[in-house]
């Protein structure tokens, strides 16, 4: 489902991912480890288009297709989720209207005719109830006054109502205590599938205990150094990154 | 491609995108071109007016002719030649009095286009249409309906004809003859508007609404609208503007007189898309308006909504004089100026009585080569015990090559007042738009959502057929103004 192949990408010039090579199936979950400055954003972000990530060598494939000729929001409509590090807060626009947009937006850019306000209230609800996120919540402005755990909550939520093929998850865990974490991993667990493929970003062990990824891949400076499997996770908790990762300079 | 190229590239299109520009091809019955006092009399003479309209007229264009443009507000354009423009165009053939049926079918199909229901529907949706083309207004709706009410609502140069004593009685007295160059200028030249009277307790039973369309080249349109609301009655007026598309500015200089006696409410809301001029700021609409509210009776209330997309400049300040104890103004406004538009927009709240109350919230976005300018008075006078106001000025900056200005003048002579003024300057930032298109949301779409947000609380303020036409309108203006 995804390819990426010696993957080189710069930033402002800066080159942050230098030959990255990646390879999930769908039903498989995948947790990308590493320490800060590793380029563990960066590959986030260049697998969901965001502007100013140059791909300056190798190729991202995505069923069969060259993901990097694809605009962001086509890359939506075809299945890409990015659950954000630090979701934005979009002032006046309420939440539920901003799922119905981008509900919408998807469904017309893969032919599809939208669903009414009621179809997608009906929808958000059903999938909110699991998630614990209240009707209150939904007619809150995007984000806007959201506690951390709320606003990853309110993330999850998303990729519940849009169902994505390949769903990149970035520091989901980042900002939660415990409570919030096992709330968000659930949400996150019900949305394993045979036909939907995760990528699990993440600075901390703790997210696998709850999310156990089916394979770990160690990213420092740039490029994968180590991969395993879930048992990986914790030599990495008991030995810190240091002891893996022969830091490149 | 960089964000820098490909906001040129599609501003370059935008001007292209404006949906009403085009011309309905009708004989049109016009005054010679320039103005005089010949002008004026052929004007009074076409509408069939009494003598004292006449005078009236001719007394504001003595007056005119004193007087010099105003040159204080932050907009930029050529000298107006106002010999070169014709003060009075009507569609030829146009009797007086008639209904739906006997209207010129080019003209309702140019009203069809504009999406106006003038038909059935429009009893669905509860609105009369007094519709103003060009200078005439050719067809009046649900006047049976008002009748009932006791409600007058009329073009008003038939209230002239058969409301005289309102109209003396009212005409003038909030926007004086002398207020200033245009609105003296429209008092000279005005061809036509709408008159509304509610009397006494009636709350009038359905929205007003006018169109207003200026469709002949090199016309100006002086529509003037007197509203009086009577004690305890209620009404709530809307007005939408649209102009076709042309190379030469069209000048339009309206004058809006309000007045609310005790414990009356009056809300007058505006959608204006005149045409914006193209991507190069050639042709489009000088937008000169006038318009004042006076709360003359205790507890009255006046309330303005404007969504202001169009023109290539906007040159407005819908105001309100809390004369009565009590009485409450509110102005609501959102103005969007892309590509070369110039808007200086703001209001006055000028509290005389006691316990009066004000509140301004105005939102300003920029986009393109634009310069967007809130210009606002709150005065305080000396007997406006325990006056307040609250005023809130956001402005959103879209690219890096417009302007947003703010400029507040608050004077107080009453130490009881309170004055509270806040304002922001922000920028539709990158994380945003970029958490929208991973959505799916393209970018466009992702910018009117946005910009939808930032205006919400004075899109609220809308009746409700309104506020869908303006959220889109707000989507249309800014189409391609992100790169």
């Amino acid at each position: 489902m995804l390819d990426i192949k010696n993957l080189h990408v710069a930033v402002g010039g800066k080159e942050i991912l230098k030959g990255l090579t990646l390879s999930l199936q769908p039903g498989q979950v995948h947790a990308i480890m590493g320490p800060n400055g590793s380029g563990k954003s960066t590959l986030s972000y260049v697998l969901a288009g965001r502007a100013g990530y140059d791909i300056t060598e190798g190729s991202i494939t995505y069923n069969g297709e060259d993901l990097s000729a694809l605009k962001p929001e086509e890359r939506a409509a075809k299945g890409v989720f990015l659950a954000m590090q630090y979701p934005v807060e979009i002032p006046g626009v309420t939440t539920m209207t901003f799922l119905k947009t981008a509900l919408n937006a998807q469904r017309r850019a893969r032919g599809e005719p939208d669903l009414d306000a009621i179809g997608v209230l009906k929808l958000v609800r059903a999938k909110a109830k699991t998630l614990n996120v209240s009707e209150e919540m939904l007619k809150r402005p995007l984000n806007v006054g959201f506690s951390g755990g709320e606003k990853k909550r309110l993330e999850i939520l998303q990729m519940a109502v849009f169902e994505p093929k390949l769903a990149i998850l970035d520091e989901t865990d980042s900002g939660l205590d415990i409570d919030a974490l096992r709330l968000v991993a659930e949400g996150v667990n019900a949305l394993r599938d045979p036909s939907r493929a995760m990528l699990v970003i993440t600075h901390y062990q703790r997210l696998l205990d709850y999310i156990v990824p089916d394979r770990i891949h160690v990213l420092a400076g740039g490029r994968i150094v180590a991969e395993g499997g879930k048992e990986l996770a914790l030599e990495l908790e008991a030995k810190g990154y240091e002891h893996i990762v022969k830091v490149p300079a | 491609m960089s964000i820098a190229v490909e906001t040129k590239q599609q501003v370059a299109e935008i001007g292209e995108k404006y949906k009403y520009g085009f011309v309905t091809d009708i004989e049109m019955d016009m005054a010679p071109r320039g103005l005089s006092e010949d002008t004026v009399h052929f004007i009074s003479a076409k509408k069939g007016e009494p003598e004292w309209m006449l005078e009236w007229r001719l007394g504001a264009f003595k007056r005119w002719l004193t007087m010099k443009e105003p040159n204080w507000a932050r907009v930029h354009y050529p000298k107006i030649d106002y010999q070169a423009s014709y003060y009075y165009a009507a569609p030829k053939n146009t009797p007086l009095k008639q209904s739906l049926d006997e209207v010129d079918p080019k003209l309702l199909e140019t009203y069809k286009k504009l999406g106006i229901p003038l038909h059935e529907q429009m009893a669905l949706a509860g609105v009369a249409v007094d519709a103003v083309f060009d200078s005439v207004s050719v067809a009046t709706t649900f006047k049976d309906k008002l009748n009932e009410a006791g409600v007058i609502f009329c073009p008003i140069s038939e209230a002239i004809r058969d409301h005289p004593d309102l109209v003396k009685k009212y005409l003038g007295t909030v926007v004086p003859v002398t207020d200033n160059f245009f609105a003296t200028l429209n008092a000279a030249v005005f061809s036509d508007g709408t008159f509304v009277y509610v009397p006494k307790g009636v709350r009038c039973p359905m929205e007003l609404s006018t169109y207003f369309r200026i469709n002949a080249s090199e016309t100006g349109q002086f529509e003037r609208t007197l509203i009086i609301a009577d004690e305890g009655s209620y009404v709530s007026y809307l007005e939408g503007c649209t102009a076709p598309k042309r190379d030469e500015n069209q000048l339009h200089a309206a004058v809006v007189e309000l007045i609310a006696l005790d414990n009356a409410e009056i809300k007058y809301s505006t959608v204006q898309n005149w045409y914006p001029g193209d991507e190069n700021g050639l042709g489009g609409i000088f937008n000169f308006v006038t318009k004042r509210g006076d709360c003359r009776g205790k507890k009255s209330k006046i309330s303005w909504t404007q969504v202001e997309t169009g023109s290539a400049i906007t040159w407005k300040y819908p105001s309100c004089i809390l004369r009565g104890d009590e009485s409450v103004g509110e102005f609501y406004s959102i103005a969007i100026a892309n590509n070369y538009q110039q808007a200086d927009t703001g209001t006055k709240m000028i509290h005389l009585g006691a316990n009066t109350r004000s509140r301004i919230i105005s939102k300003g976005i920029s986009a393109g080569k634009a310069q967007n300018t809130y210009r606002g008075l709150v005065s305080v006078y000396g007997k406006a015990k325990n006056a307040r106001n609250y005023t809130q000025c956001d402005s959103l900056l879209i690219g890096g090559e417009c302007g947003a200005h703010t400029v507040p003048y608050i004077e107080s002579r009453n130490p009881t007042a309170r004055i509270e003024h806040e304002a922001t300057t922000s920028k539709i930032a990158e994380d945003q738009l970029f958490y929208c298109l991973q959505r799916g949301i393209p970018q466009d779409e992702a910018v009117s959502l946005i910009v939808n947000g930032f205006c919400r609380e004075v899109l609220q303020q809308l009746p409700m057929e309104f506020a869908v036409e303006a959220q889109k309108l707000v989507g249309i203006s800014l189409e391609g103004s992100v790169g």
